[in-house]
């Protein structure tokens, strides 16, 4: 194992990016319950937003130039892989406390493990992210741990 | 809704049938802002990056997994964990069912462990998890 993790790539763990400013705002969280067909009143009328509301929040808004071939954004916080495609993992998220509209939150992530395994069509290689999300002030809102899949 | 005292293990979450679409599937990516094209570029998705399909996104499968949890917990209990793993691709024309069941109880703390999945036609788990709610008395 380790065949594809370089020490270079290795070195990425532990490093961080650009905390994100996001005000939340009604019309997003409606947006967002109209997409997922959220059925409890709350979030259709975006008093509060679903928990799986700041999924993918941090993203950087480049340029449709900027994207990739495939589409995605390029990732200041990924180091180049010797797989390309890309697909979701898996999420862990712990709350504190509901987000809802007016909530200026900083979203803070670092990319905490890179590793390999020997998937059934061939090697993958899952990228940890860990997003910090709290609100202006420093309290806690949630925390996502996020992996994804290169293969 | 669930209470610590009425609360049993074994009790089932209500289980909720999802057959996205194309306009779904498109809306989703477009309000989560991702232009991964093997959601929305056929050609792409299949040529390419070999999908048999359009991929139906793992987070919005762990979306209706929340939704499972939310709607079973009511309004005076509380998300306090949730996670999933995406094991196996679902594609667009897929139908696929969220649902759960308790498998914990804890009264000191007053928490309750669900686990959840995401189950296809085939009734294969493709996303199973597990939630950590708080529930009041």
């Amino acid at each position: 194992m380790n065949e594809l993790l370089t020490p270079e790539i290795r070195q990425w763990i532990g490093r961080s990016d650009t905390p994100q400013r996001l005000e939340v705002g009604r019309r997003d969280i409606v947006k967002y319950a109209i997409a997922t067909q959220q059925r409890l009143k709350k979030y259709r009328d975006g008093d509060e937003a679903p928990p799986m509301f700041l999924f993918n929040a941090h993203q950087p808004l480049v340029q449709i130039a900027a994207l990739r071939p495939d589409g995605l954004t390029v990732d200041s916080l990924l180091p180049d892989l010797p797989l390309k495609r890309v697909m979701a993992g898996g999420v862990k998220n712990t709350y504190y406390r509901p987000v809802r509209p007016g909530d200026v939150l900083v979203l803070t992530r670092t990319l905490t493990d890179i590793y390999e395994k020997q998937g059934s069509t061939g090697p993958l290689i899952f990228v940890v992210y860990t997003m910090r999300v709290e609100t202006e002030n420093g309290a806690p809102v949630m925390e996502e741990t996020r992996r994804r899949i290169f293969r | 809704m669930p209470t610590l005292n009425s609360v049993t293990i074994g009790s089932l979450l209500n289980e909720r049938s999802h057959e996205p679409s194309a306009v779904s599937l498109f809306l989703y990516n477009a309000v989560i802002w991702n232009p991964h094209r093997i959601h929305f570029d056929e050609p792409y998705a299949t040529q390419i990056e070999k999908h048999p399909g359009l991929v139906v996104d793992g987070p919005l499968q762990g979306d209706w997994l929340s939704q499972a949890v939310m709607e079973w917990l009511g309004d005076e209990g509380e998300l306090m964990q949730l996670e999933y793993s995406n094991r196996r691709a679902a594609y667009l024309g897929e139908r696929l069912r969220s649902g759960g069941e308790v498998v914990a109880i804890d009264r000191n703390t007053g928490t309750v462990t669900l686990d959840i999945y995401i189950k296809n036609d085939d009734d294969k788990v493709i996303a199973p998890g597990q939630a950590i709610v708080r529930l009041g008395d």
